[in-house]
């Protein structure tokens, strides 16, 4: 019964936080922008969370830099289970034009594991909303 | 009993990876010390791999709030190595969507100021007409962020008469909206009273700790690349450096709403002026060997790239000063002796786009006394408790 009202309103209201991990702040602003009237993302539950201890999802922006490293990896840790990480823009998945820079890793999934990638430089509103429907696909199916 | 408190470098408030270091006694703040390079990419060593062209959206991705800043800096200093002049049509362009992009930036700042001043119906408000440039962007670039729009020696796509008319358009909705902005603002007693006096920074602290942009004019200092040292068309438009002399939060607020005003008046100029003709020159493969520095007014300050060239198809060097970091030292003078709350407004009020700026490592020592950690969101919270009882200040005047 329990499980039942938290996988309900894990689905109904997903928690997001939003970590910048070394993006040049496009996709970062398009995330904001996916909350403000005109995309409006809170009318379907998701609330943009400060603190990694409230977040059921994490969005990660950005190539993942060497002085990020230590920190997002810490940030994933801190978050309670089930968490899901989503990887938005082309940074976050392969490390776009910043592929071959000396202080990228190049894609969050080299440190963390990640459940839906949003392709994009940067990704517009739409497509980070449709990310996030997908993921809620994915967590309804329970394939993880 | 003073102890520190490390605010960041997760930072729900700005979006982006920075920590500050501040030392306080009670509510005040004592010292203060930024601690970067958490969004340190190795943009500069890149850069040096790969060719003139495609260096072009390597430095629009430096930042995405200002990337035409970025790219139009370097390019306008690529131009000048290869020894080519864009044809005047190619350039207005080039100008328009960087007036476009200053608006865009400025409305955005403006949001953010509101909801750091915990006013957030006006940061939904500024939001949803922001939504109005991005379009106009859309349609002249193809993309709402990241333009791509600048080639070495010109623009990449035209515009048509019913683009034209479409921007000229939307113009007018912007135009009153902000007029409203303006009027709210000022009868809005408790958004004024939150933002008067905060942050100082006296005209000769500004100038002697080299700030830039908005910053600086909010202290009283006329300086804008634009109109001292004018690049592509700027020397044939008319509009004015925008000042305030309260050296605030409320007067950099001010100065933003004032250019935002001015930059109508430019885009509205540019698109009735427009000359007809080619939008771009073809470039050279290589450059001859060559060093030139570069300087455009982002929405942010001065923006300065230093290229150096080696007759190959790369560039030998690329250096990029970019405004925020101009502004870090007139940060931690506006945080000292502050209160804890006001960190987050004065933070903001310079408009830190922090992946501009991290393209240099500062290694600072961690410290092993006491220690809190607070979040931008929690300081945000304890910002609007602090000021939610206190009484309005009635002088406190809109300076505009």
């Amino acid at each position: 019964m329990l499980q039942k009202l938290t996988q309900w309103s894990r689905l109904k209201s997903p928690w997001i936080l939003h970590l910048n991990t070394g993006a040049c702040n496009a996709c970062d602003i398009e995330v904001v922008a996916a909350l403000t009237p005109r995309f409006d993302v809170e009318r379907f539950g998701i609330l943009l969370e400060g603190t990694p201890r409230h977040a059921d999802v994490i969005i990660c922006t950005g190539p993942a830099t060497r002085q990020m490293k230590d920190r997002l990896i810490r940030v994933y840790d801190q978050t309670p289970d089930p968490k899901f990480v989503m990887a938005v823009g082309a940074c976050a998945m392969s490390g776009c034009v910043y592929r071959g820079a000396y202080n990228i890793i190049g894609g969050i999934d080299q440190l963390i594991p990640v459940d839906v990638y949003v392709p994009g430089c940067p990704i517009r509103p739409d497509a980070l909303i449709e990310g996030v429907v997908k993921l809620l696909d994915k967590i309804k199916k329970g394939t993880k | 009993m003073s102890f520190e408190i490390p605010i960041g470098p997760q930072h729900p408030a700005l979006k982006e990876p920075v920590g500050i270091r501040v030392t306080v006694d009670g509510e005040i703040i004592r010292e203060a010390d930024l601690r970067l390079g958490y969004n340190h990419r190795g943009v500069e060593k890149l850069a040096e791999q790969k060719t003139w062209t495609q260096n072009i959206y390597l430095m629009e991705r430096i930042c995405g709030i200002c990337s035409h800043s970025h790219a139009t800096c370097y390019v306008q200093g690529v131009e000048k190595l290869m020894e080519i002049e864009p044809p005047k049509r190619g350039l207005y362009i080039r100008i328009l969507v960087s007036e476009l992009e200053r608006v865009h930036s400025h409305l955005l700042w403006l949001g953010v100021a509101g909801h750091e001043a915990g006013f957030d119906s006006f940061f939904m408000y500024v939001w949803r007409d922001r939504e109005i440039v991005m379009d106009i962007l859309e349609t002249i670039s193809g993309n709402r962020v990241h333009y791509g729009i600048n080639a070495i020696g010109g623009v990449r796509r035209d515009l048509d008469e019913m683009q034209i008319k479409h921007i000229l358009d939307s113009l007018e909705v912007l135009r009153q909206r902000s007029a409203y902005y303006e009027k709210l603002g000022t009868t809005e007693p408790s958004f004024v009273a939150r933002l008067a006096g905060v942050g100082y920074l006296s005209k000769e602290e500004a100038i002697s700790l080299c700030a830039v942009g908005p910053t600086l004019r909010a202290s009283g200092v006329p300086m804008d690349v634009r109109k001292d040292d004018p690049y592509a068309v700027y020397g044939e438009v008319p509009f004015e450096v925008c000042t305030a002399e309260t050296c605030d939060v409320l007067g950099r607020t001010v100065v933003r709403i004032k250019e935002l005003m001015q930059s109508y008046n430019i885009i509205e100029f540019l698109l009735k002026n427009l000359p007809a003709g080619p939008i771009a020159v073809r470039a050279p493969r290589r450059a001859k060997p060559n060093e030139v520095v570069s300087r455009y007014e982002a929405p942010r300050g001065e923006n300065i790239h230093y290229i150096k060239s080696n007759g190959s198809d790369k560039p030998e060097r690329v250096k990029v000063r970019a405004p925020t970091l101009a502004n870090y030292a007139a940060t931690i003078k506006m945080l000292k002796n502050g209160f804890i709350a006001d960190v987050p407004l004065i933070f903001a009020a310079i408009d830190p786009c922090i992946c501009c700026a991290e393209r240099s490592v500062a290694i600072v020592d961690a410290r092993t006394e006491q220690e809190k950690i607070v979040t931008m969101s929690s300081l945000r919270e304890l910002s609007l408790k602090m000021t939610k009882h206190q009484a309005r200040k009635r002088e406190a005047e809109w300076p505009l």
